[in-house]
């Protein structure tokens, strides 16, 4: 990441904060300047679909709000003060320092400042999240890894069933809250526990202790959150599954289930009821859209075009093209996955279906990204699946719009999902929804 | 470069100079500004006369705000201009809320709804080492090539500042080339805890290279000095022969350039405007209208009177007046009867706080107490019959008076021990946590609506719908638990506030 960006669909590493937040009971403290941790807030919760500032998030968030004095002397001091005051103040279960570039960049220890809070029993940890490390990609993996590293201690035992799920990020893909719920219970429904760690009802510290307890730890992303199940590998031995299509659909999460499955060596017969059972309320309601599709798909969406992450971005482009016979224009991937990953992306866009690939373009920069598109021209209108920037492109190419992705100003999103059988079902809602909306 | 060079040379190699130089001195050296006060009203008021307001410190603080997000929000609703944030990308968080203003207020004005005009250099760790200018220059080139724009407004952030970003070069290099003005907008965040200094910072920008002398006078236009409200100054402007002309939000840069044609300069909030309209009226003689701005009925009556003895407009004032108070003056009793014996709480910065505690005073509530986001001990017009707060409770001085920059767990614990019937919210984020209170909460997203006297009825309408029914508020504290511990509610409010020093 190194070019400039114009209206930017990913934001600094200091974006760990919200994965912070995501855990249920704890508590963030940003030792940055007075700006950085609402203005994350704003970018990646409140104006990404209204999500809402969470149990200690928002204007909750204990800061340093570091001046003038902290960046000439230090501000490892005024650190303490705080987390002292957090320590009286703040009901938590888990405190997680996060540093702004102002500290990182004049090079206050905060290792050690925190590290002598944690020698004293206090559950608290330290990620260095200085903005200009990257984006909240690798913020959320910091934030992760952290955790793993400064509280957790091997198991006792395994347990057999129990898995760790990786995948989406907690408020930057702005339905993760349904999402990860989706994801938890098609694991269930196979017979998993599922440790999902993130968001309502998912345990809070108690369950992050319990990571290394679990038998396998699933990847289900093209790229985030590997380095994380490979830092548990390492750690505790548990071995890991990636699977790199986010599961939306019939498709692709029968195909999703059976390999976890596989892997797991679940018992056969259960994991395929299931899967009929599911697939059964999938394809009724496909049927109930197909009326709609004969009839009303001439002036549809000639091409689609997601702008998004590589998650969504691949995810949808595999829903929409085996699932609905829409064909991929240019697909868009915002989060600059690291360069060792994207000839796999390349891969999977590519094989789309046999007979169907897809060209991609990693970029952030609305610019670039308008540039290429308008370049290519479409003769029927294209349907752009991205952020709400994209509503003035989408306008111009006289096209469809829909947003999805991180910044999502028009719509307010609570425990949406697209993930899985009735995710799918969501997203053919949505699409089809604002077509006709502009009728 | 060591760390220690790194850190030492922003100030040795771009000191900062007082209004004329590029950069804006920062409120607390300017304008003796503070964060953290409690007392009453009267107190604050005499102690900064006396020149004898100190800050007091906060042991415990939560996350802010700062500078760049206030210069950004008024520079990026230009409608003719970029704005560049030579920052790494977390600091564009707040572009997604600039782009949502601009769209709903391009909406409110029939304009075409677009995206508003905003990039970052995304500044990396290489560029931390190495410098970084070549990526601003690029950055203004594409600014320029995307947008076509009037401007451009390059802000500088925490790391630019520390790692000691020669934007001025790399400016001029460019201004050069392109022909427009571009300025340079020094609104790091660590270099102030008082968050106005951004809007500062923003109109010194504005000052240095958008506005030009004066080509004609047009002494019937008033700039008044705003944020995206509804155009009640009209209502006001227009019976006495008087122009609005509402801005920095959803003008273009030729408007700017003419500031300094009108016959006056008057805010919405003199804590906004006062160093833009300060440095109007010393370097193109355009008089500013030193009186709070006119909410309520007394500061209103003020307010119109400057402005007609500044205008030429006295012979039509007093029966404007008159009239206007004649005509709410039924309904007005009416609310004050409803709300009397109400109990009412603002949190707001200043001056629009003060205006607030006017405006609730009017329409009859009890002021309990306030969290006013920080306190001028002067303006830049350094007159002291700017003083908004003084206007506003010279009549109730005893009332109880908290400054706190927006300090979530000192305004809970508050509000838990004086249980108002309503608390004014003006500025993000705050609502939500007295709403969790059960208390209702009144987000004032038009800032402009309790203006002059009919604003005081449409305000007492809004205010009704509000307590009518809050059902929310009711559940929000029922459902939901506020993250603070059983030991800090019931500690005293004001207990992490240090000595003054």
């Amino acid at each position: 990441m190194s070019a400039t960006v114009g209206q930017p669909r990913q934001f600094c590493t200091l974006g760990g904060q919200q994965s912070v937040v995501a855990i249920e009971r704890a508590i963030p403290i940003v030792h940055g300047g007075p700006g950085c941790s609402g203005k994350i807030f704003g970018g990646m919760s409140f104006f990404n679909g209204f999500q809402g500032s969470g149990y200690a998030g928002g204007n909750a968030v204990p800061g340093t709000n570091s001046c003038e004095k902290d960046i000439v002397f230090g501000g490892e001091q005024r650190l303490r003060e705080v987390i002292d005051g957090t320590l009286k103040v703040m009901d938590g279960d888990l405190f997680v320092v996060l540093t702004g570039c102002t500290a990182d960049l004049v090079g206050d220890d905060t290792a050690t400042v925190v590290s002598e809070y944690r020698e004293r029993g206090v559950p608290i940890v330290h990620a260095s999240t200085g903005g200009f490390k990257g984006y909240n990609h690798l913020g959320h993996e910091l934030v992760v890894k952290a955790i793993i590293e400064q509280l957790l201690v091997p198991a006792k035992a395994i347990n057999p069933t129990l898995v760790n799920v990786w995948s989406v990020i907690p408020y930057q893909d702005t339905f993760w809250a349904g999402n990860l719920n989706a994801i938890r219970e098609l694991l269930e429904g196979i017979g998993f526990e599922v440790n999902i760690l993130f968001g309502h009802d998912s345990g809070g510290v108690a369950a992050w202790k319990r990571i290394p307890e679990a038998a396998l730890n699933l990847v289900l992303s093209p790229w985030v959150g590997l380095s994380i199940a490979e830092k548990l590998q390492e750690r505790f031995n548990t071995p890991y599954l990636h699977y790199p299509v986010l599961p939306i659909g019939a498709v692709e999460t029968t195909r999703f289930l059976r390999t976890v499955a596989e892997f797991a060596q679940l018992p056969f017969q259960p994991v395929e009821d299931f899967i009929v059972k599911k697939e059964g309320h999938f394809y009724h309601f496909l049927d109930r859209a197909a009326d709609f599709f004969m009839e009303m798909r001439w002036d549809l969406p000639g091409r689609f075009i997601n702008i998004s992450d590589s998650i969504y971005a691949l995810g949808i482009s595999r829903f929409l093209v085996n699932e609905l016979s829409l064909h991929p224009a240019q697909q868009v991937v915002t989060d600059e996955p690291p360069e060792e990953h994207r000839e796999d992306i390349r891969r999977h866009f590519a094989e789309l279906k046999e007979t169907v690939s897809a060209e991609v373009i990693f970029s952030n920069d609305s610019d670039t990204i308008s540039r290429q598109l308008r370049k290519k021209g479409y003769d029927l209108p294209p349907l752009i699946i991205g952020s709400s920037w994209d509503r003035d492109l989408a306008r111009e190419m006289g096209g469809f719009h829909l947003s999805i992705a991180m910044p999502v100003m028009d719509r307010l999103v609570l425990d949406r999902g697209y993930v899985g059988y009735e995710g799918g079902l969501r997203l053919i809602e949505d699409i089809y929804g604002s077509v006709l909306g502009t009728y | 470069m060591s760390v220690e060079q790194q850190i030492r040379q922003p100030f040795t190699a771009n000191p900062v100079r007082a209004n004329r130089g590029t950069g804006v001195q920062i409120r607390e050296r300017r304008l003796g500004s503070i964060t953290g006060f409690v007392g009453t009203a009267g107190e604050l008021v005499q102690i900064a006369r006396a020149g004898e307001l100190a800050e007091r410190e906060r042991s415990f603080t939560q996350a802010g705000t700062c500078s760049s997000f206030c210069a950004t929000l008024q520079l990026s609703l230009i409608q003719d201009a970029v704005v560049i944030n030579h920052a790494p990308a977390g600091c564009a968080g707040d572009f997604p809320m600039f782009n949502l203003y601009n769209r709903y207020g391009q909406g409110k004005r029939k304009l075409t709804r677009q995206n508003a005009r905003l990039l970052t250099t995304n500044l990396n760790e290489q560029d931390t080492i190495f410098g970084a200018t070549h990526k601003l220059a690029e950055a203004i080139h594409k600014a320029y090539r995307t947008f076509q724009p009037k401007a451009i407004f390059v802000t500088a952030s925490c790391t630019s500042g520390i790692i000691g970003e020669d934007l001025e070069s790399v400016i001029e290099e460019a201004e050069q080339e392109l022909g427009i003005p571009i300025a340079s907008v020094n609104c790091e965040g660590f270099r102030s805890q008082v968050w106005a200094t951004g809007w500062d910072a923003a109109y010194n920008s504005i000052l240095r290279k958008i506005v030009r002398p004066p080509h004609q006078k047009l002494p019937e236009t008033i700039n008044i000095i705003t944020f995206i409200g509804e155009d009640y100054f009209s209502e006001l402007l227009q019976p006495i022969g008087l122009k609005p002309n509402l801005v920095v939000p959803f003008t273009g840069v030729e408007q700017l350039e003419r500031l300094s044609e009108a016959g006056a300069t008057a805010h919405m909030c003199s804590t906004l405007g006062t160093f833009l309209a300060a440095g109007l009226e010393r370097e193109y003689g355009v008089p500013e209208i030193k009186s709070p701005p006119p909410y309520g009925l007394a500061s209103t009556d003020r307010w119109l009177r400057e402005v007609a003895t500044l205008t030429g407009k006295s012979a039509h004032v007093e029966p404007f007046i008159a009239a206007e108070r004649a005509a709410i003056a039924a309904q007005l009793e009416i609310f004050r009867k409803r709300f009397a014996g109400r109990k009412a709480f603002v949190a707001a910065g200043p001056s629009h706080g003060h205006s607030s505690m006017e405006v609730l005073q009017n329409l009859g509530f009890d002021l309990v107490g306030s969290c006013i986001f920080h306190h001028d001990a002067r303006l830049d017009h350094g007159d002291p019959a700017g003083d908004s707060l003084q206007a506003a409770t010279q009549h109730t001085p005893g009332l109880s008076y908290g400054v706190c920059n927006k300090q979530a767990f000192e305004l809970v614990n508050l509000l838990r021990r004086l249980q108002p019937d309503l608390v004014i919210v003006r500025h993000p984020s705050l609502a939500l946590s007295v709403a969790k209170l059960g208390i209702p909460a009144v987000f004032v997203d038009d800032e402009h609506i309790a203006l002059g006297y009919r604003g005081l009825i449409r305000y007492a309408c809004k205010l009704t719908n509000w307590l009518a029914n809050p059902a929310l508020e009711r559940t929000l504290a029922r459902t939901t638990k506020l993250p603070y511990t059983d030991w800090w509610l019931n500690q005293p409010p004001f207990s992490m506030l240090g000595e003054p020093r």
